[in-house]
């Protein structure tokens, strides 16, 4: 064992691994509310419900229907997003010729429905949910033990993030994505089905919600204020990176989890505050955030 | 005096107008634009509306498209009722739309922004035939879409709706802020696609770009139109059309 600045690097590579951990809940997560803010021009509040609904999903398939975290990884995503894409044709489509502030009150309310209703069934202690055999144990990787679980949840988000980047900036779709997010009405005129692809990208920001919510499941407790405490820090990191930028959202994502990590290691009162401090002095320096475009 | 005549000449036009637009009313928000605008295109023709700034010329192009959310009247496209449609299914008609502020978009590059409009139908432009027509747009194909000059820009949103298959254009002053060179470039284009049998509605201001590429002159004001003068009567009509545009 050696030290680094007088700490012992097993301390300070275990404090890094778990700030690149929870760098990468923020990174998908405000990877979604960035896609989804781009074109519905919403702030989606419910986002930290549906990552919750994400590790819930995938807890009741294994509780009640025997079905393990391989295909919970799928099946709770595309069950989340079913049930966003219900959502926003059934309420929020009707709030785009108003205000943003009633995209935020509205899903702000059904966020607070969700964790209430299963609150009031599972209570909030909290259900284990095993990490699948297959991750299980530790490697040894020379100067730390790396949990595997651990590695594959960055590995795993660092794959979907890059994939959605790649979609968004390098494919057809994407080109579609980013025109209607910059002129809707036009690419109607081109004969192009916008309101489906609003649907349809709010069900995509939502599956990657609950995407990170299946990936949660093995290291939080499943309860149903998972997400209420986790999304407040990924509000921060979106204004931070700035609304609408994917790559931004990403880098900052990952970033500001090693931030708090460090942070955690060098100063651990401040641990909980570093990125709200952050949030402040970039709020004041550059308001549209560190890759966002001033409109 | 001058409705009368313009009834006459619309209603002597009866051999099959491929677009018929009649009491056309459109509102932004609560302010009314279109008071009942009244027009026809023929197969093949190239006609503009012609009017001061804020006379609705633009509004016109607009709610054919179905683009505003207020509109009442009738817009009918070969013999089938639009104006209750949404944009994207005027747009599966064969319908183009070229906005007056060219619409490029700026997240996307010059490729993205020429391949972004799907294919409507057959028989439009290919890539490399929008190339000839304007080559400035195949060196910089690579280019964010708003980093080319105002000239490559209109090329750009031109060549665009060629290749969709489209041959009906609704064109909003394709010659504005341009260079000269650039606008008799963006003239024989026009000309090219009228002999290609394309049928193309151009909104103008400047009257002398609109006199060389039209058939037909349909004045607008105040939310109507007031005159129709056939290209061939321009220079007898002058002084008239000076009186109506103010110039």
């Amino acid at each position: 064992m050696f030290e680094i600045f007088g700490i012992p690097s097993q301390a300070l590579f275990g404090q890094l691994l778990l700030g690149l951990i929870n760098g990468s809940f923020y990174a998908i997560l405000s990877l979604g509310l960035a896609v989804i803010f781009g074109l519905l021009n919403i702030i989606n509040f419910t986002h930290g419900a549906q990552y919750m609904l994400g590790a819930f999903v995938a807890w009741m398939l294994l509780t009640y229907f025997g079905i393990g975290y391989w295909w919970a990884l799928i099946l709770a995503p595309v069950l989340v997003a079913v049930t966003g894409v219900i959502l926003e044709r059934l309420l929020i489509s009707r709030l785009y010729q108003l205000d943003h502030l009633y995209g935020l009150l509205l899903t702000f309310g059904v966020a607070l429905i969700v964790q209430g209703v299963l609150r009031n069934h599972y209570g909030i202690s909290g259900m284990p949910y095993s990490i699948p055999e297959e991750l299980s144990g530790a490697m040894n990787l020379g100067f730390m033990f790396l949990p595997v679980y651990r590695g594959w949840v960055v590995v795993a988000s660092l794959v979907v993030c890059l994939g959605t980047w790649f979609v968004i900036e390098k494919t057809r779709l994407g080109a579609y994505l980013r025109a209607a997010t910059e002129n809707p009405a036009l690419v109607g005129a081109f004969g192009i089905n916008v309101p489906r692809m609003i649907t349809l990208t709010y069900g995509f920001g939502v599956a990657l919600a609950a995407f990170a919510g299946v990936l949660a499941a093995p290291i939080y407790s499943v309860n149903p204020n998972m997400g209420a405490d986790l999304i407040i820090v990924v509000f921060a990191v979106v204004v931070i990176g700035g609304m609408g930028s994917i790559l931004g959202a990403i880098a900052t994502g990952f970033g500001l989890g090693l931030v708090e990590g460090l942070t955690k290691v060098f100063y651990p009162e401040a641990s909980s505050v570093v990125i709200f401090v952050i949030m402040a002095i970039v709020l004041l320096v550059k308001p549209a955030g560190l890759f966002g475009r001033a409109s | 005096m001058a409705e009368a005549s313009l009834h006459e000449k619309t209603a002597a036009s009866k051999d099959g107008p491929l677009l018929n637009v009649r009491g056309l009313e459109a509102w932004y928000g609560d302010s009314q634009v279109l008071h009942g605008i009244d027009f026809d295109v023929k197969p093949g023709e190239v006609v503009t509306l012609l009017g001061r700034n804020g006379a609705g010329k633009t509004t016109t192009l607009k709610a054919i498209m179905g683009i505003m959310a207020k509109r009442k009247g009738s817009v009918q496209f070969q013999g089938k009722e639009l104006i209750n449609l949404a944009a994207r299914h005027v747009a599966r008609h064969g319908i183009a739309f070229c906005p007056e502020e060219r619409g490029i978009f700026s997240s996307l590059s010059v490729k993205e922004n020429l391949l972004l409009p799907p294919q409507i139908m057959p028989g439009g432009m290919s890539v490399e035939q929008i190339f000839e027509l304007f080559p400035n747009l195949k060196e910089r194909l690579g280019s964010q879409g708003t980093r080319l000059s105002g000239g490559e820009q209109q090329m750009l949103a031109l060549g665009r709706i060629m290749r969709t298959g489209a041959k009906f254009l609704l064109l909003d002053e394709p010659s504005e802020g341009l260079a000269p060179v650039i606008i008799q470039q963006i003239g024989r284009t026009i000309s090219r696609l009228k002999q290609d049998g394309f049928t193309i509605v151009l909104v103008e201001q400047n009257f002398h770009f609109a006199s060389k590429v039209a058939d037909r002159h349909f004045v607008v004001e105040h939310g109507k139109v007031i005159d129709m003068i056939p290209n061939d009567q321009l220079d007898s009509s002058i002084d008239k059309l000076h009186a109506y545009l103010g110039v």
